[in-house]
């Protein structure tokens, strides 16, 4: 393990800088969310529109096995975040992997979707607006689960021995929130669209 | 490195990817630099540059208005095709004015005056050595700086920029087939925007971290500068808001380019029917707005800030209601997001939502009003000192006063419904938006040159700048209210094409001239700006005897801010002329125990340790006058 005082979380001054990156982390989740919320409120105001707007449409059973996907790969994080604390590198790695395979596998369900989707005849282009917002609801999504893994794939490639355990554990505390987040706001979108469903 | 190294603190703070030990070299002293200060002087002067060429537009269309009959050979000259025989085309002057707001609201009074300030006066003020996070930072300008240079590019492709208006609505703004500024100059503006959100993101991201976690020891919320108070309003403002233009934004791109009727229906165009069907254009204006009223607060909130503490430095007297001050900030911004429906009373919106969106546009000049009269109670009876900031100060309220006003006539729906899209409103929005953050800017500007570059600029220069573009600002502004009035719609090409608007011809040659005029006078700017950077007199540490942290810092601008250890505050800002004090002004750094003859009871915040101190020191203080009797 590394003892380079600069490296040491416990010292005040660094301290305070990771407090300030975990509270900027909270600032982007507030900012990503307004995207969302307006685009909720967007849907609503376009499908009070008409009695011919809405979604009609009974939405795919793959969304079903994305959430599934998607809250298992949330656990698996958690668990790389515990394995995190307890220095065991390696369990951490394989679960890490794990968890990038299963936001894969979510993207590969939410494509099938849209799949599914178009087969029902819910094009993206479309007159009634409000199905084409299933399709940017979930691609917003898609793009923030991207990134999503790339934070993963980051956190895999991570050289723990360069730095310090808290120092770890204090990255991995980050990127396990920036994927809860994408978790709980896939849940929010897919509550949305069911209640309007 | 000279910096580096005598600076064992600064060190600290500094993120993981300061090389420590390098030389600085000219590429990170002045281009990639994550030095909080220097960032400020970036945006800064990028926001001065992008003011001059939206300025240069404005006059650009103001001889359009003015002559429009008449052709100015110079122009073809180097506007080429787009004003073929001297004569500014139709599109082209759409261009014109949808490019001068775009840059004057986005890049000039939103990063232009929120960067600058927000960089150089967070960390100084509160005692931090940098933004949270100084590579996010630079990150921030660079994406600006590149969200400038697309939307300028935009006037060099074949079929011109944006010219859809500011507000960019659909369908006008959604079928390359309408205008031709509808295509390829729409899309950049797309772009340029997205690219300037992510910049606005990130900058605002850092700000609030920065305030809520970086003050230094002593800096309670409470004893913030009021900068500081408006610049974090301002951030949280513009993280909630400009998100919702991302939506806004994309739904557009995808109705442009994939043909999703987001927006679009019952479209002809050139006698064919285009194939979008079911969307809304109301559906953008409330996503616009829904960003768009919060954003002509985020544009006014740093102005606010500034000018409170310039009004209270040179009226030598504390603010007044400085809890006042502050909630006022804060009930402006959580109305700033309830009223856009405002900007919609004609968009066939039921009469009763139209009166719940008067009723809190009304309510929200309660707290605007509160600020006013804030200002001119610190101002009366104050010691003051016309500095050139504090005129610009004083323009400023002015000019808020007087565009506020009209703000409540078209905030009344009934009144609206008549003048709305005629030059009243734009005379409105560019009193209380325009002229009034424009001058707050260049109050800033003139405040705190000697913090950004360690001399002064020239005073006479000031006074000339500021007399003449304040006069030509009413001069420009105050006219068109009367057009607006008389039903004289914004945006018109020629005024000689309509009987009723040709009587308003003349008035258009004197805006223009006043325009022209205002408009040479930023020369006088620019060059006292550009030229006391290497000539001015040098500054002195604490020019203006000012309270606040950054004038604690040396001169000469060191990496870090503090040399040794970071600076403990002691007190509010506002001490000036206290009774009792031998100064007329105690800095924040200051601890009470240094200044026991003009402590008063409220001052130690029911401390009662402290309390006693100062009542053994009062009596002692009586036995020595007895004394000496
Ligand atoms: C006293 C409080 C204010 C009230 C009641 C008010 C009311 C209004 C209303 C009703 C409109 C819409 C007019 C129309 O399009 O028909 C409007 C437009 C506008 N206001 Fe205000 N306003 C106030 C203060 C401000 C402030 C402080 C700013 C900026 C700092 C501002 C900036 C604007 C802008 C930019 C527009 C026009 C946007 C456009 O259509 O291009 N207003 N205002
Ligand atoms: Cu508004």
């Amino acid at each position: 393990m590394n003892t380079h005082p600069e490296n040491n979380i416990e010292d005040p001054a660094r301290a305070s800088a990771f407090k300030a990156k975990r509270f900027a982390l909270w600032l982007f989740i507030i900012a990503s969310f307004m995207i969302f919320a307006s685009l909720s409120s967007g849907f609503i105001v376009y499908t009070a529109g008409g009695i011919d707007k809405g979604i009609k449409i009974i939405l795919p059973k793959a969304f079903i096995t994305s959430t599934v996907v998607i809250i298992a790969s949330s656990i698996t994080v958690h668990m790389a975040l515990l394995a995190t604390r307890k220095g065991e590198s390696m369990k951490r790695k394989i679960l890490l992997a794990l968890s990038v395979l299963l936001g894969l596998g979510f993207f590969a369900s939410q494509f099938h979707a849209w799949q599914v989707l178009v087969e029902q005849g819910a094009f993206f282009i479309n007159n009634n607006a409000s199905q084409s917002f299933i399709y940017v609801f979930t691609g917003f999504h898609l793009v923030h689960i991207f990134a999503g893994i790339i934070v993963l794939l980051f956190a895999f490639f991570r050289p723990l021995n360069k730095y310090s355990l808290s120092q770890n554990v204090y990255n991995m505390e980050l990127s396990a929130m920036f994927w809860h987040f994408l978790d709980i706001l896939w849940i929010y979108i897919y509550v949305f669209l069911l209640l309007n469903q | 490195m000279a910096t580096t190294t005598t600076l064992p603190a600064a060190d600290y703070n500094h993120n993981d990817h300061h090389d420590h030990g390098h030389k600085e070299t000219f590429i990170t002293k002045y281009v990639f630099t994550q030095d909080h200060k220097m960032i400020a002087k970036q945006f800064l002067i990028t926001g001065i540059i992008m003011a001059f060429i939206a300025l240069f537009l404005s006059i650009l269309f103001r001889l359009q208005l003015a002559w429009p009959e008449k052709d100015f050979p110079i122009l073809e000259v180097f506007l080429g095709k787009w004003a073929e025989g001297g004569r500014i085309k139709p599109e082209f002057f759409l261009a014109l004015v949808t490019i001068h707001g775009t840059i004057m609201v986005f890049f000039v009074l939103t990063a232009g005056l929120s960067g600058t300030f927000s960089n150089l006066l967070i960390p100084l003020q509160i005692g931090a050595r940098d933004m949270a996070a100084p590579f996010m930072n630079m990150l921030s300008y660079w994406f600006f700086f590149v969200a400038c240079v697309v939307m300028l590019a935009s006037f060099f492709v074949e079929s011109g920029p944006a010219s859809a208006g500011w507000t960019i609505y659909p369908p006008l703004s959604a079928l390359p087939t309408a205008i031709s500024g509808s295509g390829t100059g729409m899309t950049l503006w797309l772009i340029s925007i997205g690219i300037f959100i992510a910049s606005q993101v990130m900058g605002g991201i850092n700000y609030i971290s920065t305030i809520l976690n970086m003050r230094t020891k002593g800096m309670s919320l409470w004893r913030m500068p009021l900068t500081i108070w408006a610049l974090l309003f301002t951030a949280i403002l513009g993280l909630l808001s400009f998100p919702v233009l991302v939506s806004a934004v994309v739904l557009l791109f995808f109705d442009r380019s994939m043909g999703t009727s987001f927006y679009l229906s019952d479209i002809i165009v050139q006698g064919q029917i285009l194939a979008h069907e079911g969307g809304s254009p109301i559906l953008f204006e409330h996503l616009f707005w829904f960003l768009g009223h919060p954003e002509v607060y985020i544009v006014i909130l740093p102005s606010f800030g500034i000018v409170s503490e310039v009004i209270s430095i040179n009226s030598r007297k504390p603010i007044f209601g400085y809890h006042a001050m502050v909630y006022s900030l804060l009930g402006i911004s959580v109305l700033s997001f309830l009223v856009w429906g405002h900007h919609m009373f004609v968009t066939g919106m039921s009469p009763f939502l139209g009166g719940v969106f008067m009723i809190t546009t009304l309510i929200i000049a309660v707290p605007s009003a509160v600020k006013v009269f804030n200002y001119i109670a610190t101002i009366w009876r104050g010691n003051i000192r016309f500095t050139p900031a504090m005129v610009f100060s004083i323009g400023m309220v002015s000019f808020f006063i007087s565009g506020g006003i009209t703000g409540l006539f078209v905030g009344n729906a009934a009144i609206d419904i008549q003048v709305h899209d005629t030059y009243f409103i734009v005379a409105h929005f560019h009193l209380v938006m325009g002229s009034a953050a424009i001058f707050g800017m260049l109050a800033g500007v003139y405040h705190w040159y000697p913090k950004m570059f360690g001399r002064m600029m020239n005073n006479r220069l000031g006074y000339l700048h500021f007399w003449i573009t304040f006069v030509g600002a009413y001069f420009v502004f105050i006219p068109m209210h009367f057009m607006g009035i008389d039903g004289v719609p914004r945006r018109y090409y020629a005024f000689t094409s309509f009987e009723f608007m040709e009587k308003w011809l003349s008035v258009n040659v004197f805006i223009t001239w006043s325009a022209i005029i205002a408009g040479l006078a930023q020369v006088a700017f620019a060059w006292n700006f550009f030229h006391s950077m290497k000539h001015g007199k040098l500054a002195t540490q604490n020019p203006w005897g000012a309270n606040t942290l950054e004038w604690t810092t040396p001169i000469e601008r060191i990496h870090g801010n503090w040399p040794g250890e970071l600076p403990t505050v002691h007190r509010w800002p506002y001490d000036y002329s206290k009774p009792g004090h031998s100064e007329d002004f105690i800095p924040q750094t200051v601890p009470y125990s240094e200044t026991m003859s003009s402590n008063l009871p409220h001052d130690f915040e029911g401390n009662p340790e402290a309390e006693k101190i100062q009542r053994e020191w009062e009596a002692q203080q009586l036995v020595v006058d007895e004394e000496s009797k």
